[in-house]
């Protein structure tokens, strides 16, 4: 049974009329890594910064290890953060930027030299003792940054989107080695991402949010391969989402044909949003009781092509190992598991959350 | 950025002029009268002027009123500054208006009115009579002048340290507190460091003018208290010794060359470097 070690009740923000969170309930559990995904605007930031005490929640309580923080300021928090930009002290060297922490907290010299060694160790950077902070790499000042946050022993570590001013193979990098620091020291770590990739490759779960609101908390197959809704299927990587009528259980019409699928649990006749991944269509010879349609345009990926097919007035987004031609008349079938269907949004809030 | 070194050349020459024509001659006059006395004879008699009884007296009650004004408008300017800075009360325009605007108004008119404000039968002590409380002596006195600069020149000690905080991020702050600064350590040993350079900037802005006034000693001080600047203001216009006001003048910029140094100094060895 996991320990829960943060938990968030009924936590609400405005910034002036602009809803940034309304109502959020979220539990973090001790030792994993939760990641907090969403599109710009969605209140990830803010959440992980009435977390860290940089902001006060307008309502709602933040508590942590069955006490209540929310109106702890930052510096009596037993979080810890790794800023965006890495914000290290450009007047102090490498291992004054990660003495500070221990230093204020009074430890002495021998136990800070040896944390210091540690820490530099765990983010491969021994021998930068007295390197200039300012003359680093963006990847090495960002590894500091998490040098100098993990040497307070923090119980969670706050990330707030730390590789996204890195290069694209500096953050490939960086992600194995969040991972790695996340289970050699066993902290908890609460990272923000707009990246989904990123969310996908690291997490243990993601919560995926928009406008203020949790849209699906779950680990990265359940929220790739289950979205509870159109937005989180959007969100996470490439979908085709299409209004359909579960006819009953197992039987979904789409384009007034009739398919086979495999969810249950809605009532007759009640309109859906059809989720299907490009990766799973298959392109075959038009027949009489398949979507048929026209190839639209192809580009390829290098590893794929991406493929799009007009059939029934709709653009169908294929991923496939094999091109086709421009104008080419193909058939696009899938199975019945790689469909998923989802609930169309009931409220106005809801509803609010998908118009993106 | 010129395609040419005769197009730099071009561009350049003007400000050569300006700087040769009113720069670099008058300060070679100044040196020429400076070490040479009414024979044209070179002799350092005049700089040593100023180590002599009440020259010397002038020059250290200089320093010294400059160097406390310096210090009070640096007390008085950073915490003003860190409010004008913390953006989450928005106070920047109306206070910074409330700062800046006796720089629009002549110095000489803010000195007299602290002149009606200080005197013996002024606004201070008719306010102390009033409620039949004792006078007191103000005007003519080295806190009325250390009134007079710290009024005059806070200005340009507010202005470099502003741009100096301003150019903070307010991440780095945060990072100090979530690290377990409180607000007085995370000034101390973030804040303070990164702002040296504009302190150090506002120190020189507020040093030199408060070290070479005379206006403000000659209308606070009444005559009694002389400063270097109304000595060599006396030998240039009422003494006639242009040798003599020469002289001193070298070495006030002795001092101020000093005070630059130490500039200088803390601006290269504390440059906040920028984020990309």
């Amino acid at each position: 049974m996991k320990r829960e070690i943060i938990r968030l009740e009924n936590v609400a923000k405005a910034f002036g009329k602009l809803t940034v969170l309304d109502e959020i309930d979220l539990t973090i559990y001790e030792n994993e890594f939760i990641t907090l995904l969403g599109p710009s605007g969605c209140g990830k930031t803010t959440m992980l910064r009435i977390i860290g005490g940089f902001e006060q929640p307008d309502s709602g309580r933040v508590i942590f290890d069955g006490k209540d923080i929310t109106n702890l300021p930052p510096n009596k928090r037993p979080v810890n953060t790794v800023f965006q930009k890495y914000s290290l002290f450009s007047h102090m060297n490498v291992e004054e930027n990660i003495a500070f922490g221990l230093k204020i907290s009074g430890m002495d010299e021998g136990f800070i030299r040896s944390k210091i060694n540690y820490a530099l160790k765990l983010v491969n950077l021994e021998g930068y003792e007295k390197n200039d902070v300012t003359k680093l790499s963006g990847g090495q000042q960002q590894r500091i940054a998490i040098a100098r946050a993990i040497v307070n022993e923090p119980k969670v570590l706050l990330l707030d989107e730390p590789l996204s001013a890195l290069d694209l193979k500096l953050r490939r990098n960086m992600r194995s080695e969040l991972v790695r620091i996340n289970r050699e020291t066993g902290i908890t770590f609460v990272f923000v991402t707009h990246d989904q990739e990123e969310a996908l490759s690291m997490s243990d779960r993601i919560v995926i949010m928009n406008q203020g609101y949790i849209q699906q908390i779950g680990t990265p197959e359940q929220v790739y391969n289950e979205p509870e809704n159109a937005f989180v299927a959007d969100f996470i990587g490439d979908s085709n989402i299409i209004d359909g009528i579960m006819v009953r259980d197992k039987l979904v019409r789409i384009f007034g044909r009739e398919h086979a699928c495999e969810d249950t649990g809605f009532p007759p006749e009640c309109p859906v949003d059809v989720q299907i991944r490009p990766e799973d269509i298959i392109l075959g010879e038009p027949t009489e009781d398949s979507f048929n349609g026209v190839v639209k345009k192809v580009v390829f990926w290098g590893m794929s092509y991406d493929i799009i097919v007009e059939a029934d007035g709709f653009d169908w987004l294929v991923q496939s190992t094999h091109g086709r031609e421009v104008g080419e008349k193909v058939s696009v079938t899938f199975d019945p598991y790689n469909i998923q269907i989802m609930s169309k949004p009931q409220s106005e809030d809801e509803e609010a959350v998908r118009d993106v | 950025m010129f395609k040419s070194a005769g197009v730099k050349t071009l561009f350049m020459t003007p400000f050569c002029l300006w700087a040769g024509i009113f720069i670099f001659v008058p300060l070679l006059c100044m040196i020429w009268y400076g070490l040479t006395n009414d024979d044209e004879i070179f002799t350092p008699a005049n700089l040593t002027l100023a180590f002599e009884p009440p020259y010397f007296k002038a020059l250290l009650l200089s320093i010294g009123l400059a160097l406390v004004s310096t210090i009070i408008c640096l007390l008085l300017a950073y915490p003003l500054c860190l409010i004008l800075t913390d953006k989450a009360r928005d106070l920047s325009t109306a206070v910074s208006l409330l700062f800046i605007l006796p720089l629009w108004m002549n110095s000489l008119l803010l000195t007299m009115a602290w002149q009606t404000i200080l005197e013996k039968n002024g606004i201070i002590n008719q306010v102390l009579r009033y409620f039949n409380l004792p006078d007191v002596a103000l005007i003519n006195t080295p806190t009325a002048i250390i009134i007079g600069m710290v009024y005059n020149f806070l200005p340009y000690m507010v202005l470099p340290l502003y741009v100096s905080l301003s150019k903070i991020d307010k991440r780095i702050i945060e990072a100090a507190r979530d690290l377990g600064a409180s607000y007085m350590q995370t000034f101390w040993k973030v804040i303070l460091p990164l702002s040296l350079p504009g302190a150090a900037g506002g120190m020189t802005m507020v040093f030199i003018p408060a070290l070479t006034t005379f206006v403000i000693s000659a209308l606070l001080g009444g005559g009694k208290l002389l400063l270097i600047g109304n000595v060599i203001e006396q030998e240039f216009i009422a003494g006639y010794n242009w040798h003599w006001g020469a002289g001193l003048s070298m070495v006030l910029m002795i001092f101020i060359l000093i005070n630059m140094a130490v500039t200088i100094f803390f601006d290269n060895s504390h440059e906040e470097v920028e984020e990309k």
